[in-house]
C-alpha cells in the first residue's frame, strides 16, 4: 500500500547481487528437507566412488612398475608380450605374471582384486562362497597352495560379500552393477526428458491441428504393448546397453509430454507472455525464455521418480532375463541368482538391500526436490 | 454500550509475527449500515473473516467479538456453525468462485436452508423461489434448475444474497460485494441490498475500498489503514471533516486533472475502418459455422498524433478485444493504417520491426511481469529484438535511464517483480513498454487493479510521459472518472458495437444516448441510496 516509487531515492542504493531470489529459495526450500538434502549427498557419494569402479575393484592392478616403466593396466590393455608371455591380454592374477612383475618392479593393487567377471580359481568351496566374514582365516585360505602363508592370501581377496554361483565377486559385480543401472537410468531419463519435453512443449504452444494430430499419435502409440515388443526383439538381436536403451526410450518419452503441454496450454495466454508477443519476440525465444522455466518445475520435480522408475525397469529386465546380455554385472540378474540359490541367502539379500537402498535415496530427493519446487512454499 | 448488537474490541489477528490487524475496536447497532474502508493489505477483509472466524489455522486472533452478548471468539465450534449463516451471514467478492459450480442454484440455497430451518423439499423450495424473487432475479421458478454458469455475473451474486438472507441473519458483513461487477450492475446490487437491509431491519457491514459506494450506503464509516482502524465517524462527517491524514489522502486521491491540448491538425497516427473481430460458433459433426459472436463489430475510430482515445465499456463490450486486434495480436477483418501503412495484412514476421512503434500496458500488474527474469531483463526484452545492435552496457543504460523517468530508482534493475507493489509493478509495465520510444501505446485497464491513490499516481506518470514524448494513448477503461483525467476523445462501446463517441468533455456534458448515460450516472452518483431524494428518478 505505501507505494515506494512515490520516494525512488530511498529504495536501496546497494545494487545486490546477481542470481536469481527464487532459485536461491529454491535451494533454501531443498535444504531445509534433511532427509532429501542427506539422500542426496549419500547418492552423490555412492555414485562419484562406483564412476571409478576399475580403481576400486579390478582384476588389473592400477600401477605397475617394470623395468624402470610405469605402466596403467587399468586403463590399458597391454599385450602379455611386454611382460615376457605370449597371449593377446595379460592375466595379472596369474602367478607366473605377478612374479614376473615383482621380480622386476611393483604393483599397485586396487582394494578389490577381482572385477564383475573374474572367476576365483582359489575359491575356499565350490561356488557360492558365503562373505569371508563367514569363515575362518584356514578356511578362507585353504585353496591356497600354502594355506594361511600364503601371500596371496590376504584381505583384498577375500569375498566380502561373498561369491555368486560361478565364483564370482558379489561385491565387485555390485559395484559394477550400481555403476550402470545408474548410469542407464540416467541417460534414459535425460534423453526421455529432452524428447517428452520438446514434444509437449510444440504441442502446448501450438495447439490447434498439431496438438490434435500429436495426441492421438500417442494416444495410439502408448497402447503398444512395450514389454511384448522388448521379448521379440531381444529373441532377434542380443540386446546391448544401447539397444536397451533405444528400445526403452521408445517408449519412455511419453511420460513427460501430458504435463508440459498442460503447463503450455496454461502458460501460453499468460500476459506475460502476450507482452513479449507485443514486444515482437520470436516463438523459439518465447518458448525458451517464458514458457519453458515454467514446465520445468513440473519436469524436474518428476526426473528423480523417473530415473528411480527407469533404474527399476531394468533391473527387472535382468531379473527376468530379457535385460542386458549375459555375464553384465546387474542388479537384475543378481536377484535372480538369489532366487535360484536359496541356499546362499547373502545373493538375495544383497540385491535387495541395494536396490530399495538405491531407490529410497532416489525418492526422498525427489521429495525433497517437490518441496523445493513446491510454489506455496517458494512464493509465500 | 449495550445496544450494540456486534462489539469488536482490541481485536488483534496475527500471522506468524505479522499482524494484520490490531487493537481493532467498532460497534454495530441493529439495523445499522457500518462501512469499514481501506486500500489493499489494510486487514479489512481480515478483520470480517475473525467475526465468524473464517482465517486459517494459522492466524491466532486475540481481542473479544461480542455478538448479543456472546464472546465469539471463546464460543466452540457447535455453537459457531449456528451462527453461521443464521444470524451472521457473508457475502464475498467473487460471485464466480463462491458458488459451487457443480451445484443447481436450487441445492446451494437449499443446503443452508436445510441446516439451519430444517426445511426440505417443498417447503425448501418455496422459500427459495421466495428468496430468489426478492432478490429480483426474474422468473425464479424457472431459474431453480440453473448452474452458476448459466447466470451473469450480477445474477450470482444476487443468488449469492438470496443464500444469505436465507435465514434473516440480524448482521450481513458484504465483503467487497461489487468490485468484481459492473458500475451498472453494482448500482442495482447496492440498491437491492439497502432495501432488502430497510425491509428485513438487518445490521450490515460493508467492506469497501471505493469511497464512492461508502458515501451512497453507510451511516458511519471506520477507515483502515495498515491494519488499525484510524478514524471512525458518520459517514458525511468523514467526508467533509476528515480528521485523519490518511483519511485526507484517501478523499483527495480520486484521479483529477485535464488531458494535454492537442493541435487538430496533427497527422493522425492510427485509422480504423469498419473492424470486425467474429468469432465462429461452430456445431455438428462437419463443424459448420452456424453463427459469430461478435465481439468487434464494425468499430471506426481515428487517434492522432498527441491525442489519447478513451474506450470505455463495460465487461464483455469488446474493448480489449479491440485493443489487441489494433496491434494485431487476434485476426481480425476491416482496415487498419498505422502511420499511413495499411498493417492488416501484414504477416506476424513483416510486423517485428513495427511492433517497437505501438505497444501495450496490461491490466494486471502480477501477470504481465515474468517472475523468474530481473526487472532489468524485463524491460531490457525489447531492446535485444527491436535493437540487436547495441550492447550490454547501453542497454543497461537505457533501462536505468527509462526506471529513473518512471519514478522508480536505477537501481531496482537487479531485483525481481514479486519484489515489488501493484503500483511498482505498473510503472515497471510502463517502462518496458516506454523503453522502445514507441509512438502508439494501448493501454489495456492500466489502472484498474490498483488502489485508488496508486491510480491517481499512474494516470499522473502517464500524463507526463504523453507530454514528454507527444506519445498517442488508446485508454481502455471501464473507470469513467480515470478516462475524463486522460482522454481527449472516447468511444463508448456496448455489445462490440460503438454507441457514442466524440470529444470526452462533451459527452460528459451532455451524453445523447441513454446507456451513456446511466455508465455516467452510476460513476457519479454520490447521493445516498435509500435516502429521500429527488434527484434521482
Amino acid at each position: 500500500m505505501s507505494d515506494l516509487a512515490a520516494a525512488p531515492a530511498t529504495a536501496n542504493p546497494t545494487p545486490r547481487k546477481p542470481g536469481n531470489p527464487i532459485a536461491r529459495r529454491r535451494w533454501a526450500n531443498f535444504r531445509a528437507n534433511k532427509r532429501g538434502y542427506w539422500s542426496l549427498w549419500i547418492f552423490l557419494a555412492i555414485f562419484i566412488v562406483t564412476l571409478g569402479a576399475e580403481f576400486i575393484a579390478n582384476d588389473r592392478p592400477i600401477l605397475v612398475s617394470y623395468k624402470g616403466e610405469l605402466l596403467i593396466p587399468a586403463l590399458v590393455n597391454y599385450p602379455e608380450s611386454r611382460f615376457g608371455g605370449f597371449l593377446a591380454t595379460t592375466t595379472y592374477r596369474d602367478p607366473y605374471i605377478a612374479d614376473e612383475i615383482a621380480a622386476n618392479g611393483w604393483s599397485l593393487w586396487p582394494p578389490i582384486r577381482f572385477n564383475y567377471a573374474t572367476v576365483d580359481d582359489a575359491l575356499p568351496h565350490s561356488a557360492p562362497v558365503e562373505p569371508s566374514w563367514l569363515l575362518t582365516r584356514e578356511q578362507n585360505c585353504q585353496s591356497y597352495s600354502l594355506g594361511v602363508d600364503d601371500p596371496d592370501c590376504i584381505w583384498s581377496n577375500y569375498h566380502l560379500l561373498g561369491s555368486d554361483d560361478r565364483g564370482r565377486d558379489v561385491l565387485a559385480r555390485l559395484i559394477y552393477g550400481f555403476r550402470i543401472s545408474v548410469l542407464f537410468g540416467l541417460v534414459l531419463t535425460i534423453v526421455s526428458s529432452i524428447i517428452g519435453v520438446s514434444a509437449g512443449a510444440v504441442q502446448g504452444y501450438f495447439g490447434g491441428w498439431v496438438d490434435l494430430l500429436f495426441q492421438r499419435f500417442i494416444e495410439v502409440w502408448t497402447s503398444i504393448p512395450a514389454l511384448y515388443l522388448l521379448l521379440i526383439i531381444s529373441s532377434v538381436i542380443a540386446p546391448s546397453f544401447w539397444v536397451l536403451l533405444g528400445i526403452l526410450l521408445l517408449f519412455s518419452w511419453v511420460s513427460l509430454v501430458g504435463i508440459v503441454r498442460a503447463e503450455f496450454l496454461r502458460a501460453r495466454n499468460f500476459e506475460y507472455v502476450n507482452a513479449a508477443r507485443a514486444l515482437g519476440v520470436s516463438n523459439p525465444t518465447i518458448i525458451l525464455r517464458h514458457l519453458l522455466p515454467n514446465a520445468m518445475v513440473a519436469t524436474l520435480t518428476f526426473l528423480p521418480f523417473i530415473l528411480s522408475g527407469s533404474v527399476g525397469t531394468l533391473t527387472s529386465l535382468d531379473f527376468l532375463g530379457f535385460g542386458l546380455p549375459s555375464g553384465s554385472p546387474s542388479l537384475g540378474e543378481l536377484l535372480a541368482q538369489g532366487k535360484n540359490n536359496l541356499q546362499a541367502p547373502w545373493l538375495g539379500l544383497t540385491g535387495f538391500l541395494t536396490i530399495s537402498i538405491m531407490m529410497t535415496l532416489l525418492v526422498f530427493i525427489g521429495e525433497a526436490v517437490r518441496d523445493a519446487f513446491d510454489p506455496r512454499k517458494t512464493l509465500a | 454500550m449495550s445496544a450494540s448488537l456486534l462489539s469488536v474490541r482490541d481485536l488483534g489477528v496475527r500471522f506468524g509475527d505479522a499482524d494484520a490487524a490490531k487493537n481493532v475496536s467498532f460497534d454495530i447497532a441493529p439495523g445499522e449500515t457500518l462501512a469499514l474502508v481501506g486500500e489493499s493489505g489494510s486487514g479489512k477483509s481480515v478483520t470480517a473473516l475473525s467475526i465468524l472466524q473464517l482465517l486459517p489455522p494459522t492466524a491466532t486472533l486475540s481481542g473479544h467479538i461480542h455478538f448479543k452478548g456472546q464472546d465469539l471468539l471463546k464460543a466452540n465450534p457447535a455453537d459457531l456453525r449456528k451462527v453461521r449463516g443464521n444470524d451472521i451471514s457473508m457475502i464475498f467478492q467473487e460471485p464466480m468462485s463462491s458458488l459451487n459450480p457443480v451445484h443447481t442454484v436450487e441445492r446451494q440455497i437449499g443446503e443452508i436452508l436445510a441446516i439451519h430451518a430444517g426445511l426440505r423439499t417443498n417447503a425448501a423450495r418455496a422459500r427459495t423461489i421466495e428468496l430468489l424473487d426478492q432478490v429480483g432475479i426474474p422468473d425464479p421458478a424457472s431459474r431453480l434448475a440453473a448452474f452458476p454458469h448459466q447466470l451473469s455475473g450480477g445474477q450470482r451474486q444476487r443468488v449469492m444474497i438470496a443464500m444469505a438472507l436465507a435465514n434473516e441473519p440480524d448482521l450481513l458483513v458484504a465483503d467487497e460485494p461489487t468490485t468484481a461487477l459492473d458500475v451498472t450492475v453494482q448500482a442495482q446490487i447496492l440498491e437491492l441490498l439497502i432495501s432488502l437491509q430497510q425491509r428485513l431491519g438487518m445490521a450490515m457491514l460493508f467492506i469497501t475500498h471505493d469511497l464512492g459506494i461508502v458515501r451512497r450506503i453507510a451511516e458511519r464509516t471506520c477507515v483502515m489503514t495498515a491494519g488499525e482502524i484510524v478514524e471512525t465517524n458518520s459517514t458525511s462527517a468523514i467526508f467533509e471533516n476528515p480528521q485523519h491524514a490518511y483519511t485526507k489522502h484517501l478523499i483527495a486521491a480520486a484521479p483529477r486533472g485535464q488531458p494535454p491540448e492537442t493541435r487538430p491538425d496533427a497527422p493522425k497516427i492510427l485509422e480504423v475502418e469498419d473492424l470486425r473481430i467474429w468469432f465462429p460458433i461452430q456445431r455438428g459433426l462437419f463443424k459448420t459455422t452456424v453463427g459469430h459472436i461478435k465481439a468487434v463489430d464494425g468499430v471506426d475510430l481515428s487517434v492522432r498524433e498527441g491525442e489519447t482515445l478513451g474506450v470505455v465499456g463495460e465487461s464483455g463490450s469488446g474493448k480489449s478485444t479491440l485493443g489487441y486486434a489494433l496491434l494485431r495480436l487476434l485476426s481480425s477483418k476491416g482496415r487498419i493504417v498505422f502511420l499511413g501503412e495499411d498493417i492488416q495484412h501484414l504477416s506476424w514476421k513483416a510486423m517485428r520491426p513495427r511492433r517497437a512503434q505501438m505497444q501495450i500496458v496490461f491490466q494486471d500488474p502480477f501477470g504481465s511481469l515474468n517472475p523468474r527474469l530481473s526487472v532489468g531483463d524485463i524491460i531490457g526484452e525489447g531492446l535485444k529484438v527491436h535493437f540487436p545492435h547495441i550492447d550490454a552496457t547501453e542497454r543497461d543504460l537505457k533501462v536505468s535511464k527509462v526506471l529513473t523517468e518512471v519514478g522508480l530508482s536505477a537501481d531496482l534493475r537487479y531485483r525481481y517483480p514479486h519484489e515489488f507493489s501493484g503500483g511498482q509493478r505498473q510503472r515497471i509495465a510502463i517502462a518496458r513498454a516506454m523503453v522502445l520510444e514507441p509512438k502508439f501505446v494501448v493501454l489495456d485497464e492500466p489502472t484498474s487493479a490498483l488502489d485508488v491513490s496508486i491510480q491517481a499516481q499512474i494516470v499522473d506518470l502517464l500524463r507526463d510521459i504523453q507530454a514528454r514524448h507527444g506519445l498517442t494513448y488508446l485508454f481502455i477503461s471501464h473507470d469513467l472518472k480515470v478516462v475524463r483525467a486522460l482522454a481527449n476523445t472516447m468511444i463508448v462501446m456496448r455489445d462490440g458495437k460503438v454507441v457514442e463517441q466524440g470529444p470526452t468533455e462533451q459527452i460528459f456534458a451532455s451524453p445523447t444516448v441513454a446507456y451513456t448515460k446511466t455508465l455516467i450516472a452510476a460513476a457519479f452518483d454520490q447521493t445516498p441510496i435509500g435516502a429521500p431524494s429527488e434527484n434521482r428518478s
